[in-house]
């Protein structure tokens, strides 16, 4: 697989094009609205956490395939996981991002969303990727 | 008569830079409009200024500074001579931005009066007018664009009134690559008494630009765009308008008398050249006009029209591409959108082949804004680029929504 295939996986154009958890939320705890200033992506990220449980997520926004993908997929992992294993993952993702292609997602925690490895080599779209994740730390942090 | 495929081929082997491989492929520079590759005759001229004569101008008696400062005020009458203005008119900054926040800074507005600019202006030419709104309780009014984003100049008589004080737009639309319409909107300014600042950022690297035949008050434009290094701008004013600015920094080398109450200042340019000077970058922008001249600014006109004009009819055949086509005569950049698939992936799809294309705003929200759009895609060329070149950015481009699954 070339990079540019390794980078856009299928899964991750299907997700663009047809997001996972895509809807605003009626009585979110918690949301953030963060802009990719140089390009203007966004994403508005609601929560609802009930008991130290992220009940429901859901989120809007517009931008290239990698940051709505990423959206996408992180709604599918984080509903109903605990606030501090969403944390957990956010450290672990923001770590695998960074890391310039040389730590990779583990299958285990982050199921579909491995397909976001291929981002890491290409560091100038990491914070693509990161857009909605930056949102989940705002509203976990709020 | 435009560039021939055998002087462009002559022009490359003066910038190494053009020969590198990007992810296997050849670079191709599409990506001029932001900043241009450098001549080996500009990297020599600023190392050789370091190697044999390196001082600080202005200031000392020493031989070195003699030369020094000689050659720096060579490189201002350079600039004047190729804008067709006279060598006291021109003062360095370190880009455009810093030229205009220097005139929009010196302005003394107060409520009731009211500053003009585009909707299609670069942020460099819109946020120092805005902020000098907001400081004088003056009001911001801007000509809009229509739905191709040219501007509406039947609206001028509603905008350029007896209140304005300042008219600012772009000579070339850094997104559209159209030529504004000058004597138009410098004739409704100067009916008014308003003064005119041009952006010519886009329009000095590409074009013969006189500024006097032009016929503005204030005008900016940047080194780095027009093969000169970072970190030098030239900021153009009218004798008399420069003579009334105030100045903008204060400090050493734009005085003559300094008490600890209060100090005399130096006559423009001086005067709003304070601190130590950028000399290697002018003296480099020299070198780059020289060889700009060298191959005629006409015929660079022209190749960049052939390139616009391949850019455009490539374009067209391509399904799903939308031009920002504006409206008048255009330098050899395009801005376009790709229905179905955002700017960025475009920018990364045709990386992956080499091509260097700026993908985003360009600077320019309330344009794309206006438009309907968040992101383009911009592809812009300069004297080195090929009708090759061209050729194989659109072949690339036409496989773009193939390839992100959107040609149904």
């Amino acid at each position: 697989m070339s990079d540019l295939a390794g980078l856009y996986q299928q899964l991750i154009l299907d997700h663009s094009k047809n997001p996972v958890g895509w809807h605003p939320l009626a009585s979110p705890t918690a949301s953030s609205h963060q802009v990719n200033p140089t390009c203007g992506d966004e994403v508005t990220l609601d929560i609802e956490v009930r008991e130290g449980v992220i009940a429901a997520v859901g989120w809007q926004g517009h931008g290239c395939s990698i940051s709505q993908a990423s959206a996408s997929l992180l709604a599918g992992l984080v509903e109903k996981s605990t606030v501090e294993n969403a944390s957990a993952l956010l450290d672990e993702f923001r770590e695998a991002l960074r890391s310039r292609g040389t730590i990779e997602l583990d299958e285990e925690r982050f199921g579909d969303a491995i397909a976001l490895n291929g981002v890491s080599k290409y560091v100038a779209r990491v914070k693509c990727a990161m857009l909605p994740w930056v949102a989940l730390e705002a509203t976990l942090a709020g | 008569m435009p560039l021939t495929e055998s002087e462009i081929l002559a022009i490359r082997e003066d910038f190494p830079l053009l020969t590198t491989t990007v992810n296997g492929s050849p670079l191709v520079y599409l990506d001029s409009a932001a900043t241009s590759q450098k001549p080996l005759a500009v990297l020599d001229a600023e190392r050789d200024f370091y190697l044999h004569r390196n001082s600080a101008v202005h200031r000392g008696a020493h031989t070195l500074a003699a030369l020094a400062t000689e050659e720096f005020e060579e490189a201002r009458a350079t600039v004047a001579r190729f804008v067709g203005v006279d060598a006291d008119e021109i003062v360095w900054t370190s880009n455009a931005t810093e030229g205009i926040n220097l005139v929009a800074y010196g302005q003394r507005l107060q409520p009731g009066d009211e500053i003009v600019v585009t909707e299609s202006e670069h942020h460099a030419n819109l946020l120092p007018w805005q902020q000098l709104a907001k400081r004088s309780g003056a009001t911001l009014r801007f000509i809009p664009v229509d739905d191709e984003g040219g501007l509406r100049l039947d609206l001028l008589p509603e905008i350029v009134t007896n209140r304005t004080r300042v008219v600012a737009f772009a000579h070339v639309s850094n997104v559209l690559g159209t030529i504004a319409p000058v004597a138009e909107l410098v004739a409704a300014a100067r009916a008014v008494g308003a003064i005119v600042v041009l952006d010519a950022c886009q329009s000095v690297p590409h074009l013969p630009v006189n500024l006097r035949d032009l016929d503005v008050d204030f005008a900016v434009f940047s080194g780095h765009k027009m093969l000169a290094p970072t970190g030098i701008g030239v900021l153009y004013g009218r004798r008399e308008r420069l003579a009334t600015l105030p100045p903008f920094l204060t400090g050493g080398s734009m005085i003559t008398t300094v008490t600890m109450e209060s100090a005399e200042f130096l006559a423009p340019p001086q005067r709003f050249e304070a601190g130590t000077q950028r000399v290697s970058q002018a003296i480099a922008l020299a070198t780059a006009i020289d060889y700009l001249s060298a191959i005629g600014m006409d015929r660079i006109a022209a190749h960049g029209t052939a390139i616009s004009t391949r850019l455009l009819a490539g374009l067209a055949r391509i399904e799903g591409v939308r031009v920002l086509t504006g409206r008048g005569d255009r330098v050899g950049l395009a801005a376009f959108d790709v229905e179905g698939v955002h700017a960025h992936d475009v920018g990364q799809f045709l990386d992956d082949r080499g091509i260097a294309v700026r993908v985003g705003h360009h600077c320019a929200q309330p344009l794309h804004r206006r438009l309907g759009l968040t992101a383009t895609t911009r592809a812009s060329g300069s004297i080195y680029t090929t009708e090759a070149e061209i050729d194989f950015f659109l072949e690339a481009l036409a496989e773009v929504r193939t390839f992100f699954g959107v040609n149904a």
